[in-house]
């Protein structure tokens, strides 16, 4: 089956929820290193939280039959933090996820999701663990999330979710993919090269 | 907001415009790509037809997946052939220089950059690799992106990001003898904690920092992102300018004597302006070692083993995790702490210096029965200046083994991995779980003179204890 990967203007995102429990959750453990090693990122899926999975036999969340198809992803605080490799947000995307909500994100991460087009909102710890108790009695439940709300509900249950503006902004308008930005004034690129003392000579 | 810093002067030199998204397009001086994060940059840029702008401001060398035994091409793991291949390929369609094996300059590429002299003040440093922090150590604002930023920097020679706020960590006095660099960072992200330095660059200054040799400063900068810190910076300084004089990148003749004067004007202003300051008084630290399993959990060889109940609250958990999966007793003392495997290597602490503080503890001394203890230099160059001065004899004659460079048992990428529930003894940055190779292997992170210390005695030892003259 070939996947749809982020795309253009990210607003409404629908699915359901999986939660993954801990803090501090390093991109080690998302995908250990030993998967780092292709030229592709194509595989990636199938590894995403391997070593976790393989030490919980089958009962990992990202094991379980009810979190099939699952797209967002709940999890504690500062997800994502170690090496800047990409690979983790790539495997987790790759795997289906499509919005992560945690209590806070490491930077790069974060940096590395929107490149992708994957939303790291962040909630209360008090939110978040509301959050996880309330999939936890019925992962089947169907969630809407809204970014020009900032909010993601279910028939009975809304909660709030935060985002820092300009990521905001990069998401709604679908110009989180940098690269066109960043040639779209090549002037500018060369007037600053001109200006840099150690690539002129220190004139 | 910080003002007058280094940092935010030479974040000024490079701002190329304001983004929409309210990040700032930063160009980028010096890129330095490897193996593992720029092979699917590569094929984004192919799909998007797009070309390397500055073919001539990228830098590649080969090093996480190198094995450390035999070098010997094709090499064995047909994976590594690959990558190291895919690499080859796409430096010679751009036209970007790539410093192989058998080049002489290979290495980590967080080593062999600074030892060329590519690395120099006031540049901006990108590298798909968190340890870029290391090249601040020049005065540099340095820091790693993901993959699809590594693509940017091909296509545009710049990238969008978030100006960070400036924390001044400031530290007094002057190290003790048998403490050294890792120690002091070890001791700060332990203060300051794995998360302390979000959102921030570090400035690290203060008479204790000055007086660090460069290879010193790097091992500081190195870890700045190991506190959470995307970059960590010390002023450019006599030291400084001592260190890039001759090297092979480094400005000759008239340019020179202008670099430096450029270089001095980037130091941060007497009055500066940080969003934070911290100070610390460097003679109190003490030799450090991680228990647990994050950079913070540090505490002194003198220190026991925290009982997580006694931790602040939002760190009892990740404590008792940290117990249970080192197998560790809470109020155990660290020193004394068995160990299987001693590694000496990695960006943080493969540097000469390095090598030659842990060869004096070793000197003459035997490795204890039953431990495998190895030096991987951290590149080519370290080596053959290690060898010229027969350092690598001395390991040899104590019963290490001696290896080729590369990241080697850092990430464990080639065949140097822990096997099963083995402990470590490493002079390396992270202590996460299954770091180092095995998925339940476990490791301690300390100063490489102090894995030399534990090699000899076969468990945790003060350094302190074992120094000679
Ligand atoms: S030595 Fe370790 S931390 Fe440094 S670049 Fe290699 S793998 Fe990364």
């Amino acid at each position: 089956m070939k996947q749809e990967f982020p795309k253009g203007e990210i607003n409404l995102i629908k699915g359901r929820i999986l939660a993954i429990k801990g803090d501090d959750i390093d991109t080690d453990r998302i995908i250990p290193a030993r998967f780092l090693k292709c030229v592709s990122f194509s595989a990636l899926g199938e590894q995403v939280f391997a070593d976790d999975r393989k030490e919980l036999k089958g009962k990992h969340p990202f094991d379980l039959d009810q979190h099939k198809g699952s797209n967002i992803l709940v999890v504690n605080d500062n997800f994502g933090c170690g090496s800047s490799r990409e690979h983790a947000p790539q495997a987790l995307m790759r795997w289906g996820i499509r919005l992560i909500i945690g209590e806070s994100f490491a930077e790069i991460f974060f940096g590395n999701c929107l490149a992708l087009g994957i939303p790291c909102m962040t909630a209360s710890k008090q939110e978040i663990s509301k959050l996880q108790n309330l999939v936890n009695e019925d992962s089947n439940q169907i969630w809407n999330f809204n970014l020009k709300e900032l909010s993601i509900s279910n028939q009975k249950e809304s909660f709030r979710l935060n985002l820092e503006r300009g990521a905001y902004k990069m998401l709604y308008s679908g110009k989180w993919d940098a690269t066109s930005q960043l040639l779209d004034e090549e002037e500018k690129i060369n007037i600053t090269v001109k200006n840099l003392p150690y690539l002129n000579n220190f004139k | 907001m910080s003002s007058g810093t280094l940092y935010d002067k030479v974040w000024n030199f490079h701002q190329v415009k304001e983004l929409p998204g309210g990040s700032t397009q930063l160009f980028v001086g010096l890129h330095l790509i490897h193996e593992v994060t720029s092979p699917q940059a590569f094929s984004a840029l192919n799909e998007k037809n797009l070309e390397v702008k500055f073919p001539n401001l990228t830098i590649a060398t080969v090093d996480h997946i190198v094995p450390t035994l035999n070098q010997q091409r094709p090499f064995s793991d047909p994976l590594a052939e690959e990558m190291l291949a895919t690499l080859e390929k796409n430096c010679k369609t751009h036209g970007i220089k790539f410093h192989g094996i058998g080049s002489n300059s290979q290495g980590v590429v967080h080593v062999m950059a600074p030892e060329l002299g590519l690395t120099q003040p006031g540049m901006t440093v990108a590298c798909g690799d968190s340890h870029t922090s290391t090249h601040g150590a020049f005065g540099a604002i340095a820091f790693g992106i993901g993959t699809s930023q590594v693509r940017d920097v091909l296509a545009s020679q710049s990238l969008a990001m978030k100006k960070l706020k400036v924390r001044r960590i400031w530290v007094d006095g002057s190290l003790q003898k048998g403490v050294y660099a890792k120690d002091l960072i070890l001791h700060i992200i332990r203060l300051l904690g794995v998360k302390g330095g979000v959102g921030f660059a570090y400035e690290f200054a203060g008479p204790a920092i000055e007086k660090l040799s460069m290879e010193g400063r790097m091992t500081i900068c190195n870890m700045a992102i190991e506190g959470g810190a995307r970059c960590g910076y010390i002023n450019p300084d006599e030291t400084t300018f001592e260190y890039l004089k001759g090297k092979e990148y480094s400005p000759k003749g008239q340019k020179w004597d202008k670099a430096i004067k450029w270089w001095k004007s980037l130091a941060s202003d007497s009055e500066a302006k940080f969003d934070d300051e911290i100070r610390l008084d460097g003679s109190s630290i003490e030799p450090t070692v991680t228990w647990g399993i994050t950079p913070g959990q540090g505490i002194s060889i003198k220190e026991k083993i925290p009982n997580p109940e006694e931790l602040p609250k939002n760190e009892q958990q990740i404590a008792k995790d940290a117990c249970k999966y080192m197998n560790l007793e809470a109020d155990q003392p660290i020193e004394g702490t068995s160990i299987d495997v001693c590694f000496i290597g990695s960006c943080t602490n493969g540097r000469l210096s390095d090598l030659q503080e842990a060869s004096k503890i070793v000197k003459g001394r035997k490795v204890s029965a039953g431990i495998r203890a190895f030096v991987v230099p951290g590149s080519q160059k370290v080596a053959k200046e290690a060898k010229q001065k027969g350092i690598d004899q001395i390991f040899l004659m104590a019963g290490f083994e001696w290896r080729e460079p590369g990241c080697s048992m850092c990430l464990a990428m080639n065949p140097d991995k822990l096997e099963g529930r083995q402990i470590s003894a490493s002079s390396s940055n992270r202590n996460f779980k299954g770091r180092q190779g095995s998925a339940n292997g476990r490791t301690l992170l300390m100063s490489p003179a102090m894995v030399a210390a534990a090699a000899i005695n076969g468990k945790v030892t003060d350094v302190r204890t074992l120094l000679q003259e």
